[in-house]
């Protein structure tokens, strides 16, 4: 099993880096109910875990009992039925699902299949917990309309379920949906925390860690305690006993497109140009999100920069990942933003040395 | 059916009020209505207004007022036309039902088709007027719902603490009434939240914690990084926003806010400053990366406060 898996804290109490997000949670189901939730944050903050021990709080070992589950559902759309396929995580207090993974038909999703789950309410013979508990991931993703639907549809089966949101970034969830939900941050660990929590999984492995390398992993990881613990890992794999030198080695995708960044620098030319979109391909092929490919371009070239230029380029980054957005084809706008930026450069280098 | 344990009702629905003249700050709208119940001669209504102010509230009322409980479920149809959309539903749900009231809710997306269609006895009411064909505003009687006065919210609150004995300081009430800028239903669910995490005496901070507010010293550390002319340190700044979670439109009007009330800045800076914020909260609805939008945001006010170069093309 992966340490990440290994040592998730599968009870409130064992959480080590929110301890005070958990506590609060811990007050908020003692009276075996909630309010609508909505967890927000950057990825790798620990989202995720707080939610499955915050469900294991409520309804104890019988949550941890999960199958999964491909449904098909049937959908009555007005002149035709839509067939909607998805994987379902569920037990017999909770479901929890993805409904952005029905793409631009997510509002049936919401609709119908939330609305039928509302309806069955699970009976208890003390007759308490009268409620399910339904866990949406990633509702940023969701449509509008979707978000529209949702919003009426928390208010009326309220009183037999409750629905636990989570998402990297509440802007892009409608103020309607928030205003319904009580808000939980989940900030991202602190690098002192990850030392803490990688320090822990060592002691607990029984790993011998020269002082300062706790640290540098930390370091590297961007605040994102999944990804400290998996390079911790790696390393772990790569060699041990650990030197106090040891590097820490990057994701494969972040070194290429360093590549690709010392590419442009070096030369501005449509023959360039044509290489470095070969490069981007390669990532893109690879499954490595178009955004993520920009944002970690731009952060290798605000590294070489002058100052002056930076202002321009992280404006014209911004310019082409909306742009990225709203169209369909991401090859397109980060060749756009490495073409701008080849001619950026090149201006500024003919202003100065002639 | 499991019975319901009253503490797990939302506030919301357990002080929805109702009956319609308990309905607060829309006096206008609450004695046309009152008169209206008490002829039982009622044209097709809109309801239109901001969240939170009452609208679904005010229908509810109504049908119930109207029918009484026993009737209640036979006669009223509510329909979420944001969630059953299309003409179709239109047609023939409303047909089966056209003898009896209806009742429908968020709107604002309908097609133009679906409305013009939707002329039955029917009660409706809907959030954004503007939206709506005119064939179809102009057969109802159109009732307009203002934001709530902080007075209003405030005793509405302190009504609520009353009851589920809370104990909250005036400097928290006035907090929870400017946060929750006229919304209600906002205040209340705050409230709620609060309350369960933090137990019967709530502080303005505890509130401002759960409301998803960003702290003031925040905003004013990245405010201060665009002032200091130096990028490296701004996006730094902007790294450990995000970092931190918080949403980018939260930062973005609390920036707005320092950047207005700002004596130092000039009207022209202003000005600069303030058409980047709203082209940028397009690009956040749009979806776009709230990393990058924000870097941009802070490097354009960097630019205008220090007096760099102006637009890039």
């Amino acid at each position: 099993m992966l340490w990440v898996d290994k040592y998730r804290p599968k009870t409130l109490d064992k959480v080590m880096v929110h301890e005070d997000v958990a506590q609060n949670l811990k007050k908020l189901v003692t009276e075996q109910d909630c309010p609508h939730l909505l967890f927000y944050g950057p990825s790798g903050s620990g989202k995720k875990t707080l939610i499955m021990a915050l469900l294991r709080q409520m309804f104890g070992a019988a949550a941890d009992k999960v199958k999964v589950e491909n449904k098909t559902w049937k959908v009555d759309a007005g002149s035709r039925t839509i067939d909607l396929e998805l994987t379902t995580l569920s037990s017999t207090h909770h479901v929890e699902m993805n409904p952005s993974d029905a793409g631009f038909q997510d509002r049936y999703i919401v609709q119908e299949i939330i609305k039928e789950m509302a309806k069955n309410r699970p009976i208890d013979t003390k007759g308490k917990k009268g409620f399910k508990v339904l866990v949406l991931n990633e509702v940023d993703k969701l449509s509008r309309e979707a978000q529209h639907s949702l919003r009426r549809t928390m208010e009326k089966y309220s009183a037999s379920c409750r629905l636990i949101l989570c998402c990297n970034s509440s802007s892009k969830v409608t103020e309607a949906i928030r205003s319904r939900c009580l808000n939980v941050r989940i900030n991202a660990p602190t690098e002192e925390q990850i030392v803490k929590v990688l320090e822990f999984i060592g002691k607990k492995e029984g790993l011998q860690l020269p002082p300062g390398f706790a640290a540098r992993v930390a370091e590297k990881s961007n605040r994102s305690l999944r990804r400290a613990i998996l390079s911790f890992e790696t390393c772990r794999v790569q060699q041990y006993p650990f030197t106090s030198n040891q590097a820490i080695p990057p994701m494969d995708w972040e070194e290429y497109v360093s590549v690709i960044a010392s590419d442009i620098m070096k030369e501005q030319s449509p023959k360039r140009l044509f290489q470095v979109r070969g490069k981007l391909y390669e990532l893109l092929i690879n499954c490595i999100p178009p955004e993520m490919i920009l944002k970690r371009l731009l952060a290798e070239l605000l590294k070489k920069l002058d100052a002056e230029l930076k202002h321009e380029v992280c404006h014209w980054a911004a310019y082409y990942e909306h742009r990225m957005r709203l169209g369909q084809k991401a090859i397109f706008h980060l060749e756009a933003f490495v073409a701008k930026f080849m001619s950026i450069y090149k201006e500024f280098l003919i202003a100065t040395f002639g | 059916m499991a019975p319901l344990l009253q503490s797990s009702q939302p506030w919301v629905e357990k002080y929805r009020p109702k009956r319609v003249k308990d309905v607060a700050h829309q006096d206008e709208v609450v004695r046309v209505l009152t008169n209206t119940l008490e002829t039982t001669n009622c044209p097709h209504m809109l309801f239109y207004g901001p969240p939170g102010t009452g609208k679904t509230t005010t229908a509810l009322a109504i049908a119930h007022q109207l029918f009484g409980p026993e009737l209640y479920k036979s006669r009223v149809l509510e329909l979420n036309a944001s969630d059953d959309r299309g003409i179709n539903v239109v047609r023939t749900k409303i047909k089966d039902f056209a003898a009896v009231a209806v009742s429908s809710s968020h709107h604002q997306g309908m097609r133009c088709g679906v409305q013009w269609k939707l002329t039955p006895r029917s009660r409706d009411f809907f959030s954004f007027v503007t939206t709506l064909a005119e064939p179809l505003a102009s057969r109802c009687a159109k009732f307009r719902f203002k934001p709530l006065s902080e007075e209003i919210m405030s005793s509405r609150i302190s009504h609520i603490c009353q009851e589920e004995g809370l104990n909250l300081d005036p400097e928290a009430l006035s907090t929870l009434s400017s946060i929750s800028q006229g919304d209600l239903r906002r205040a209340i669910t705050y409230l709620q939240g609060a309350a369960r995490l933090y137990g019967s005496s709530i502080s303005s901070k505890d509130l401002i914690s759960v409301s998803g507010v960003i702290p003031e010293e925040v905003v004013q550390a990245l405010f201060e990084a665009c002032k200091s002319g130096n990028f490296d340190l701004a996006n730094k700044e902007v790294n450990n926003v995000i970092a931190e979670g918080y949403p980018v439109s939260q930062m973005l009007s609390q920036l707005f806010e320092i950047v207005v009330g700002a004596d130092d800045i000039s009207d022209e800076q202003k000005a600069r400053i303030c058409k980047k914020f709203a082209v940028t909260d397009k690009c956040l609805v749009d979806g776009a990366d709230e990393y990058l939008q924000l870097l941009d945001v802070a490097s354009n006010t960097m630019r205008a406060l220090c007096n760099m170069a102006e637009e890039y093309s």
